[in-house]
């Protein structure tokens, strides 16, 4: 660990105030009570697209606001995980693909 | 630490896949499989993954800011979660083996195939997360005491970051296993 290290994690910004964290927490509550209440409610097929929906909301705002990545100003940082989700998502929509066509 | 939480997420997902493929095949039985589980002790713990996310980055906040009694507070707090978290899984696990309900028992190999492939997913993936739990548990103690000793301080606050972020991921891989297994019946 040298001088570079330190100044890349200089580069770290974070807000002025504690706000945005508790403003995220109490979203984050509110969204796991919509969603327990909302599977709750049998709505069949559809349950499983609105709990991944709000998980998936959930994720971002962990990654945005509590992992920093709206003030992350590397180009490389910000795009790996969105990368790293696209290609799970060929993996996974490929897999389907082979097994619903599959007799 | 980035590239870590990326190969990190293509473990979980890799798992995953495989959740969603056996659930596509059996549908009807993940259902049931599910009912067995207690949907109170999930929310609780989602809930109290959720607030040790929030005093982790807490913590980080306050020791950039230079409030190292704040920031320490902060971080026996998540400590803390961490180990009601892990409390609750143990209460939940030992009620599923009470019940008969784990891998290769009598009883759960006399049920139909799909509950026996939910049952095994359930114990792989959430076991595999308390792993997780624990090295965040022993990643978040070495950065206590690093602060205690003033091995690590505001001016190079990457370590605490690090391991926060660590901490993050393990709280954001349980967002999607607790709908998965417990908001399907």
């Amino acid at each position: 660990m040298n001088a570079a290290h330190a100044e890349i994690a200089s580069v770290h910004e974070q807000p002025a105030s504690i706000r945005p964290y508790i403003a995220v927490w109490i979203t984050l509550l509110v969204l796991t009570g919509v969603t327990v209440t909302g599977a709750r409610l049998n709505l069949g097929t559809v349950t499983i697209i609105v709990v991944l929906t709000i998980a998936a909301i959930k994720s971002v705002l962990v990654l945005l606001y509590f992992m920093h990545l709206r003030h992350e100003k590397r180009l490389l940082l910000k795009l790996l995980i969105p990368g790293t989700l696209v290609l799970l998502a060929i993996f996974i929509g490929l897999t389907y693909a082979d097994v619903i066509t599959r007799q | 630490m980035w590239l870590f939480i990326a190969t990190e997420v293509l473990l979980f997902g890799g798992l995953f896949l495989l959740y969603s493929m056996y659930r596509l095949k059996n549908p009807v039985e993940f259902h049931k499989a599910s009912r067995e589980l207690s949907l109170f002790a999930g929310t609780l713990n989602t809930l109290v993954l959720i607030t040790s996310s929030l005093s982790v980055a807490l913590g980080i906040f306050f020791f950039k800011a230079n409030k190292i009694k704040q920031a320490r507070i902060f971080l026996l707090a998540t400590i803390g979660f961490a180990f009601v978290f892990l409390i609750v899984k143990a209460f939940e696990w030992t009620a599923k083996f009470h019940h008969g309900l784990y891998p290769n028992s009598a009883f759960l190999d006399k049920q139909p195939k799909g509950e026996i492939l939910y049952f095994g997913l359930y114990f792989m993936m959430t076991g595999l997360h308390a792993v997780h739990v624990i090295v965040g548990i022993g990643a978040l103690s070495v950065v206590y005491f690093w602060i205690k000793g003033n091995k690590l301080t505001p001016e190079r606050p990457v370590w605490f970051e690090n391991a926060g972020l660590y901490w993050h991921l393990v709280d954001i891989i349980w967002i999607f296993l607790f709908p998965l297994f417990y908001l399907i019946s």
